[in-house]
């Protein structure tokens, strides 16, 4: 009893620890004084910002835009790329897995320094091209990674029986292959989506001078609060959170008990 | 008249003999455009990395960027901060998670889940974002800009943790329950199945987060600017400001590849400790 | 005449030339396989793991391309066509549905992709020919009775992974059937079933066959399968073909030793014949009905079943039980006939520690010829680390026994990790190449050991003769092969290089 009461007291602890910084900038999203702590009244005033000061709502769209294109890039070159690899002789599978794997390996500077060099020897470097580049360099091992172990654990005979019964290796390829990894290319869309949202210095060496994502607005905002909107942020915080809430509830009542661990654990293997 | 033609024979039909593109096509061939993407951003970057660490601003090969990083205090001072960063936040992080993580582990499944997703939603929310409402929290406190060593590890262990805890519940669940009981079944107590079992068995897991934290928070820059007032000097910084304000690329590169080696360094550490075959996410496929 | 063998020729659906499957690693899992399979023919390939029986199968099937060798459907090499383009369909082992679909349509699937070309007449009697699909209704009409056939009407719309083992197997053979291939084949679809089930699916496999009338090619490792169900056994090991004929045959007239063990439980005895349709063994002569040449080395198979258990002295040879089982029909009884154990089937039961005689019937003794590569004994290490057998002393090599090991000054062997291990007496397996024995007359027998014998037969073997020499004490033979020139009857001693002695421990040494 007395051991239980011990465990949950420390996992209690330990969550309060995670969630408090959070939730005082939810509550702080809804004053608008400029520094958390000071309360001058309820207002709605920061999330208004939020949505129309057109500085934060480009940020915000550029960040999701720029998310969802890389992970789209990146899942699709990822899928392809773990077919391939999976189908191929052995030395190049280790060629190619041990390539793709550099980069999960790899600290994120040296990756962002390394593709800055590359970058600088071509005419798009610095633009919205060097940035989805790099996201995607970034994020594409991830999908790899996420799809892989699904081929491995697909009955080979699967694709056999395909074949038997008619299909073309193509046919197969779609019909049967595809729809059995998609858990696997899910996930990794999902992974490579908050991989890019989250990314920080891989953007900050490869994005265009006037282009900035929530990291690197907030980091710079961070560093030089003096004229920046970083109060709205604290309502960006709440919005993020609350989306969260909605899509894990959404996710629970959806997916059968069993299934959940799969999709949540999805941010395991960075 | 549609009427008047009328089917008369129906026999199967193999398809035509082409010898097209599409009979050449082989499955392996799929990987094509993620290997030259490999060999275009990832591969030929790394070599570029090697030459600008070995030459000198005019093109002519030299070892003076390294002679340069060890014969200077201060770099070789940064390294061995960032290290010790590593180290700090990597031993914090271990002692937090694995109690929270052979906690959560005991759960009965359903309910486990819940509190395990609990912990590791806040990594859905932007991580600048997250080091920002630390940030504020700390500044509540009054710490901002007075300790900056330990804002800088609290930040990264903020950061870092879920990392951590994951692997190791992975580890624990997987592990078959039935040694426990045999250990309990053949006399061990509590503490005896724990540190002889149990401990030794989640050691894979205990290593695999271990690696997600110590190799990031080496040179996470983020966290020490936001947190240490830049007072932290993380050798990741040191590598960005040689490409940003620095503007010496050679120096830079030659700094990247002293952290490549580390990080070989510690792969290859910790890849003896579990053998080969699950040197964490390296050897995934 | 010549008609009639075209005619013949056209009855085999399936006919593998030469077929050979060497593996990237080297490994040649086919070999040169040559087989006939006619038509409408219920084929079984037996054979334990490993025997490339599912290997042929997947060669036929289009999944594995031969290294070597021709795969002729009704007379046309396709071994070079890709599996969708060929007439025939796969049952797999674990099934392999497609866990997306449901039962209807995982069944549909082969349809959905089948083309048909459809020949139309226009009112005027011009003729136009088109490529369509299968109509929804065909497809639809088409798996409701393949779903028939194998008692899932009804599931249609279930979930695959909500189907129990055997209805996920119906599933899998509708979905194969329902393409109506030529030729079905089965790669050990009833390995995942429990035992009842895998019964009833034998026999409804059966009626299947005999409903259908296509040509079912079947594997398994279960020779009890194969015999229920087949009308022809082929029986593989290490890529060749063993034996082929009809479970009677292959039951009753196994070709080898390995047939006989593998089909059935069987006693297998090494023999030597004495004379005229008789064999020695169990150090006894007995009448059989196979012809050998005098002096041959042979394997005799008998079935326990066939084994007759007598009142002490009154049958051929005496022994004891030492052990009795109840099998439900019968007991199961060890008959020990000096060293020899005789495993016997009967209704009526021996007590352990009886003694008994056996008889066994001339035309139950199989008498198949033996393949002889070496010489095989068993012996045991002396203390000088010399080795006895064969009514004989030679020396060896001890330290093969244990890989990198060394002798030590006192004669005791060091392994490898350092262990100090005394060999005295060790039972060892002994094997000594035909090649290998030298012979020499008896007086110039040296002291340091050896076997002395008469020489009881020699067959010349085209460039060197093979010569059996017979000790006196316990009558073992040594088979060799020499190139010189001896008279049956001469007394002469064996003589073996250390290094030709290779030698096995029988078990595990205690340390």
């Amino acid at each position: 009893m007395m051991k239980k009461v011990l465990a949950y007291g420390f996992l209690t602890l330990v969550l309060l620890c995670v969630y408090a910084p959070i939730f005082i900038l939810i509550i702080f999203s809804f004053t608008d004084a400029n520094i958390v702590g000071q309360w001058h009244g309820f207002s709605l005033e920061l999330y208004k910002r939020l949505f129309t000061v057109e500085r934060l709502r480009n940020m915000i769209v550029n960040t999701v835009v720029l998310a969802l294109l890389a992970a789209a890039v990146s899942t699709v070159l990822g899928t392809l790329g773990a077919l391939g690899m999976f189908y191929s002789k052995k030395i190049w599978k280790k060629v190619l897995g041990g390539a793709s794997n550099i980069n999960v390996i790899n600290a994120e500077i040296v990756i962002a320094v390394s593709l800055a060099l590359v970058f600088s020897m071509f005419a798009f470097n610095k633009t919205y091209y060097s940035l989805l580049i790099g996201h995607v360099a970034f994020c594409t091992p991830f999908v790899v990674l996420s799809v892989i172990p699904k081929l491995k654990q697909m009955d080979p005979s699967l694709y056999e029986a395909a074949l038997d019964l008619g299909a073309t290796p193509r046919k197969a390829l779609f019909r049967v292959v595809l729809p059995e990894i998609l858990p696997g290319i899910v996930a990794g869309f999902m992974l490579a989506l908050t991989l890019s949202l989250d990314d920080y210095i891989i953007t900050s060496f490869t994005k265009p001078a006037e282009f900035d994502t929530i990291s690197t607005y907030v980091y710079n905002a961070v560093k030089n609060t003096a004229k920046s909107e970083l109060p709205a942020f604290r309502a960006l915080a709440a919005v993020i959170f609350l989306i969260i809430v909605i899509v894990v509830v959404i996710l629970n009542v959806r997916a059968g008990k069993k299934n959940k661990n799969e999709t949540f654990m999805k941010k395991e293997i960075k | 008249m549609a009427s008047s033609v009328k089917a008369v024979a129906r026999e199967n039909y193999a398809g035509n003999e082409k010898k097209t593109f599409r009979a050449l096509f082989k499955r392996s061939y799929l990987a094509i455009p993620y290997g030259l993407f490999l060999a275009l951003f990832v591969v030929f970057p790394l070599f570029l990395i090697v030459y600008y660490a070995f030459t000198d601003k005019s093109g002519g090969f030299t070892f003076n960027n390294f002679v340069a990083f060890f014969s200077s205090s201060t770099y070789v001072s940064n390294l061995l901060i960032s290290i010790g960063i590593a180290c700090v936040t990597t031993a914090v992080c271990l002692l937090i998670a694995y109690p929270v993580a052979y906690i959560l582990s005991r759960f009965k499944s359903a309910r486990s889940y819940i509190f395990v997703l609990l912990f590791i939603a806040p990594m859905w929310i932007n991580f600048v974002l997250r080091a920002y409402a630390l940030r504020e929290i700390l500044n509540l406190f009054g710490l901002l800009g007075k300790t900056n060593f330990l804002n800088t590890v609290i930040g990264m262990v903020y950061d870092f943790l879920p990392f951590m805890i994951l692997p190791i519940y992975t580890t624990l669940i997987k592990m078959d329950k039935s040694l426990e009981e045999a250990s309990a079944d053949l006399g061990g107590n509590g503490a005896v199945t724990f540190f002889k079992v149990t401990l030794p068995l989640s050691v894979p897991g205990i290593v695999s987060g271990a690696m997600m934290v110590f190799l990031p928070s080496m040179s996470c820059y983020v966290i020490t600017d936001t947190f240490g007032n830049s007072k932290v000097p993380l050798i990741g910084k040191l590598i960005e400001s040689m490409f940003g304000t620095n503007a010496n690329w050679n120096m830079g590169s030659a700094l990247a590849i002293v952290m490549l080696i580390i990080m070989f360094i510690t792969m290859l550490l910790t890849g003896g400790f579990k053998g080969e075959k699950e040197t964490t996410r390296g050897n995934a496929l | 005449m010549e008609e009639q063998l075209t005619c013949k020729e056209s009855e085999n659906i399936i006919e593998l030339v030469d077929l050979t499957r060497v593996f990237e690693d080297g490994m040649v899992a086919v070999d040169k396989v040559n087989l006939k399979v006619k038509k409408g023919e219920f084929v079984t390939f037996l054979g334990p793991s490993g025997c490339g029986k599912t290997t042929t199968l997947r060669m036929i099937a289009g999944f594995d391309k031969p290294t070597s060798g021709k795969i002729l459907l009704n007379g046309q090499d396709i071994s070079g066509l890709p599996p969708h383009k060929r007439p025939v369909n796969t049952v797999f082992q674990r099934y392999a549905l497609f866990p997306h679909l449901n039962v209807a349509d995982n069944v549909a699937f082969g349809l959905k992709l089948k083309k048909i070309k459809v020949t139309y007449e226009r009112s005027d009697g011009s003729r136009f020919t088109k490529v369509e699909k299968l109509s929804k209704a065909e497809i639809a009409e088409k798996v409701n009775k393949a779903l028939k056939i194998v008692d899932l009407e009804g599931f249609e719309k279930r979930s695959v992974s909500t189907l129990s083992g055997g209805q996920q197997q119906r599933v899998a053979i509708a979905r194969a059937i329902v393409n109506e291939p030529q030729i079905l084949l089965l790669d050990e679809p009833l390995g995942a079933l429990d035992l009842k089930m895998r019964k009833d699916m034998q026999l409804e496999l059966k009626e299947m066959h005999k409903k259908l009338g296509i040509t079912f090619i079947y594997v398994t490792h279960d020779q009890e399968e194969a015999l229920t169900m087949s009308d022809t056994i082929v029986v593989m090991k290490d890529g060749e073909i063993q034996q082929e004929g009809t479970p009677l045959d292959i039951y009753n007239e196994p070709a080898n030793s390995f047939v006989a063990d593998f089909i059935g439980d069987s006693n297998i005895f090494s023999g030597t014949m004495t004379g005229k349709l008789k064999v020695r063994f169990l150090n006894k002569t007995f009448e059989c009905v196979d012809d050998f040449a005098k002096n041959e080395k042979v394997d005799v198979v008998v079935r326990p079943e066939d084994v007759f258990l007598m009142d002490e002295g009154k049958g051929q040879v005496d022994g004891k039980i030492v052990s009795s089982i109840f099998k439900g029909v019968h007991y199961e009884m060890v008959c020990k006939i000096g060293k020899t154990e005789v495993v016997v089937q009967d209704t009526k039961e021996r007590k352990v520690g009886d003694k008994v005689s056996i008889y066994i019937r001339p035309e139950d003794i199989h008498i198949m010829a033996k393949e002889f590569t070496a010489n095989k004994y068993e012996g045991y290490i002396t203390k000088k680390n010399t080795v006895v057998f064969g009514d004989g002393e030679f020396a060896c090599d001890v330290t093969q026994l244990y890989p990198g090991s060394f002798l030590d000054e006192e004669g005791y062997l060091i392994t490898a990790e350092g262990e100090k291990i005394d060999l005295t007496d060790v039972d060892v397996e002994v094997e000594v190449g035909l090649k290998d024995i030298d012979l020499n007359d008896v007086d110039t027998l040296e002291e340091e050991g050896g076997a002395v014998g008469n020489i009881v037969s020699i067959i010349y073997k085209g460039d060197h003769y093979q010569v059996i020499v017979r000790t006196d004490e316990n009558e073992e033979d040594y088979v060799c092969d020499t190139e010189y020139t001896w008279n049956e009857n001469d007394r002469v001693s064996v003589s073996i290089k250390p290094e030709a002695i290779r030698l096995k421990l029988k078990e595990e040494v205690k340390r």
